[in-house]
């Protein structure tokens, strides 16, 4: 194990994967020569050169879909977004073509492809620059949706989707990318798709989450625990597509309270998705509603105390929390 | 420099009684007559969705593909069932495609906008207006990535040069062929019109090579219903694209006989008279004529092909008819390869 930023474990899980597979490339904005944006990419162009490092003209479409292309070939092709929000230029290739080639061609090839990029809320970047996207493509069948809320987690689960056979949307938290944690070693450390996990143990409450949210979950919990004795459950989904929601079940008929938290809007969002699941599966289990801890139902707005109104924060989780206890008044 | 470049075209078809003309007249007729053949069929009601069909640019498939050898690769629009069939897929297992068969060529999860035979050479089929130009790109930069000689054809209609993807697969592609590290062939099959609107009405620049021009790609025009011219530039370009790595843009000007879809009937952006001018110029026709004034084909041999390609089309429609729908399991077969859990069904819960 070694301390490494989530920035570090993505830049590491390309280049450990470049080192291991020739066949694994990546493409992007300003990736190359400027070295990215984040600079998630610092050195790789150096190191690997030009046909692997690829510096793109600013062409969503084009580069998502030559990068489809490519996989079909046999590629392993990552592609960086500046933003995630910059991805919905290419919401043809990424859902009408990536998503379905697979499938309409009845299995004959694979899309080994990785869309990776930050998104996310907290700068001051306003309405198309700060949005998140995890139910906007886990809606549809055919993709991997991964949201990663540790350094580990991003390296490992960046290693699977990139050994992978299909297309998946990995989305990295801006925010996050300075965070550090333990992150295993190994070169061949991945972590699956489809496995949630628990991220706190706790009695009272279940509070689902992934990503940035996650993170805010937890700080929420360890208060909640020391000021009021409320012990909170936390769940990591660490992927939108596959869901698992075993672990979520398994802790609900434990708590038989829960709380959904996600950044992005409320209506048809990931919280909505994680209730419904619940309500399906242990309705009888719960002994209140099902909580949704959500951003503010508006484009995001530019000036700062707006901003901050838009987006969920540790009063927002915890008033959640004490709701589905009939505590809060 | 263009002029003698259509000498040395024409000295690779002029000698040209060889026995593969007569085979792609064959492929051409077949073509035709399979054509035909999935139109009636819809009109049965035994083929679903949309139907598009190849009748009158039958040249502009035949003539490439058949300058094309194994591991090249195909990627076009949804009139796709041309290119199949001169790639060599199973005429039946298309047929059975379009009839929603398990023994179609995708499953039957694809029909008609989706054929793909990756094993020979084709990468489908797709549905929306030039969103596989991107692909085909990058098609091509893999093969030059992968380290071998292997090219891309990549075929859309006029109607595709309008849409996003056209310009920045056409100007990546551009990019890529400077290092020599995009190996494509790209076809406007220009048939006039974007469905129902014309090059006039859809385009503001009606020289549609130009527009390709413009992202650093060479271009040449081509007469798309001369098979001789077309299969003379392609031998050529193949050859050229091979070689260097660089892309490549041959603009087939061509007519579509048939309807946009099964479904245009009334055609009501084009007279019946400029369709009957156009048919004057008969792909099939015309290398038939060649060849019965150049090589000595007779009516017999022509009357023969004929017989055996509507033979061929007919044994196609038996085995799709007579192949089994998918099994119920193929619904969620292929949609991931590594399965997550898969959703609980209703009756999963008794």
């Amino acid at each position: 194990m070694s301390e490494k930023s989530y920035r570090d474990a993505i830049r590491e899980a390309m280049m450990e994967e470049m080192d291991r597979d020739p066949a694994v490339l990546i493409m992007g904005e300003d990736i190359g020569v400027y070295e990215g944006t984040f600079r998630i990419t610092a050195g790789m162009l150096k190191k690997y050169g030009p046909k692997r490092v690829i510096d793109t003209p600013i062409a969503e479409a084009g580069m998502v879909g030559t990068a489809v292309g490519m996989a079909m070939l046999g590629l392993r092709p990552i592609v960086e977004m500046m933003t995630m929000n910059f991805a919905i230029v290419a919401a043809d290739q990424i859902l009408n073509h990536a998503a379905k080639v697979r499938y309409f061609s009845g299995g004959q090839v694979d899309v080994p492809l990785v869309v990776r990029g930050p998104q996310g809320a907290g700068v001051q970047l306003s309405a198309q620059h700060s949005q998140t996207f995890e139910s906007f493509y886990a809606h549809f069948p055919g993709i991997h949706v991964v949201a990663p809320a540790t350094p580990a987690d991003a390296k490992g689960m960046l290693k699977t989707a990139i050994r992978g056979r299909d297309p998946v949307i990995f989305l990295e938290s801006a925010a996050l990318y300075g965070m550090k944690g333990e992150v295993p070693d190994d070169p061949d450390f991945t972590v699956p798709f489809g496995k949630s996990r628990v991220a706190r143990e706790g009695s009272d409450v279940t509070i689902v989450s992934f990503s940035r949210m996650l993170q805010l979950s937890l700080i929420v919990a360890d208060k909640l625990s020391k000021e009021e004795g409320i012990e909170c459950e936390v769940i990591d989904l660490r992927t939108l597509r596959p869901l698992d929601m075993e672990p979520v079940y398994a802790s609900v008929r434990k708590t038989h309270r829960a709380v959904a938290v996600q950044e992005q809007w409320k209506p048809f969002g990931a919280a909505a998705e994680i209730a419904a699941n619940i309500t399906e599966t242990v309705f009888d289990e719960l002994d209140a509603p099902v909580a949704r801890v959500t951003g503010e139902d508006v484009p995001m707005p530019y000036a700062r105390n707006l901003e901050l109104l838009a987006t969920p924060h540790e009063e927002d989780i915890a008033r959640a929390v004490k709701k589905v206890m009939y505590a809060h008044g | 420099m263009a002029k003698a470049k259509k000498e040395s075209d024409s000295a690779v078809i002029d000698p040209a009684c060889a026995p593969e003309w007569t085979e792609l007249l064959k492929q051409m007729i077949l073509i035709r007559r399979f054509e035909e053949a999935t139109e009636r069929e819809f009109r049965k009601g035994k083929i679903g969705g949309y139907l598009h069909v190849y009748i009158g640019q039958e040249a502009v498939s035949s003539g490439i593909v058949s300058a094309l050898r194994k591991g090249d690769a195909v990627f076009c629009g949804y009139r796709d069932h041309a290119q199949a069939l001169a790639l060599g897929s199973d005429p039946g297992k298309v047929m059975a495609e379009l009839f929603g068969k398990a023994t179609g060529v995708s499953k039957g999860k694809g029909g008609s906008m989706h054929l793909f035979d990756v094993e020979h050479g084709l990468y489908g089929g797709y549905g929306i207006v030039g969103g596989h130009l991107t692909l085909a790109a990058g098609a091509a930069y893999a093969k030059r990535y992968a380290g071998n000689d292997g090219i891309v054809v990549c075929y859309f209609g006029d109607g595709a040069m309008n849409i996003g993807s056209f310009h920045e697969a056409m100007n990546m592609a551009g990019l890529w062929g400077h290092q020599g590290m995009c190996p494509i062939i790209f076809i406007i099959e220009n048939n006039g019109y974007a469905m129902g609107t014309s090059v006039e009405r859809h385009s503001a620049l009606t020289d549609l090579s130009a527009r390709v021009r413009a992202y650093a790609i060479p271009t040449e025009k081509v007469d798309g219903q001369d098979i001789f011219a077309v299969r003379g530039v392609a031998d050529r370009v193949v050859r050229q694209v091979r070689e260097t790595g660089k892309p490549y843009c041959i603009e087939a000007v061509t007519y579509r006989f048939s309807g946009h879809g099964a479904a245009d009937i009334l055609q009501p952006y084009r007279s019946k008279e400029e369709v009957e001018k156009h048919k004057h110029r008969d792909p099939v026709v015309i290398l038939r004529t060649r060849l019965a004034e150049v090589c000595g084909l007779s009516d017999d041999d022509v009357k023969a092909m004929d017989e055996w390609a509507v033979d061929e089309a007919a044994k196609a429609v038996k085995f799709a008819e007579e192949s089994p729908a998918p099994a119920d399991e193929e619904l969620f077969a292929d949609v991931v390869a590594e399965h997550g859990p898969r959703p609980v069904r209703e009756s999963e819960h008794e």
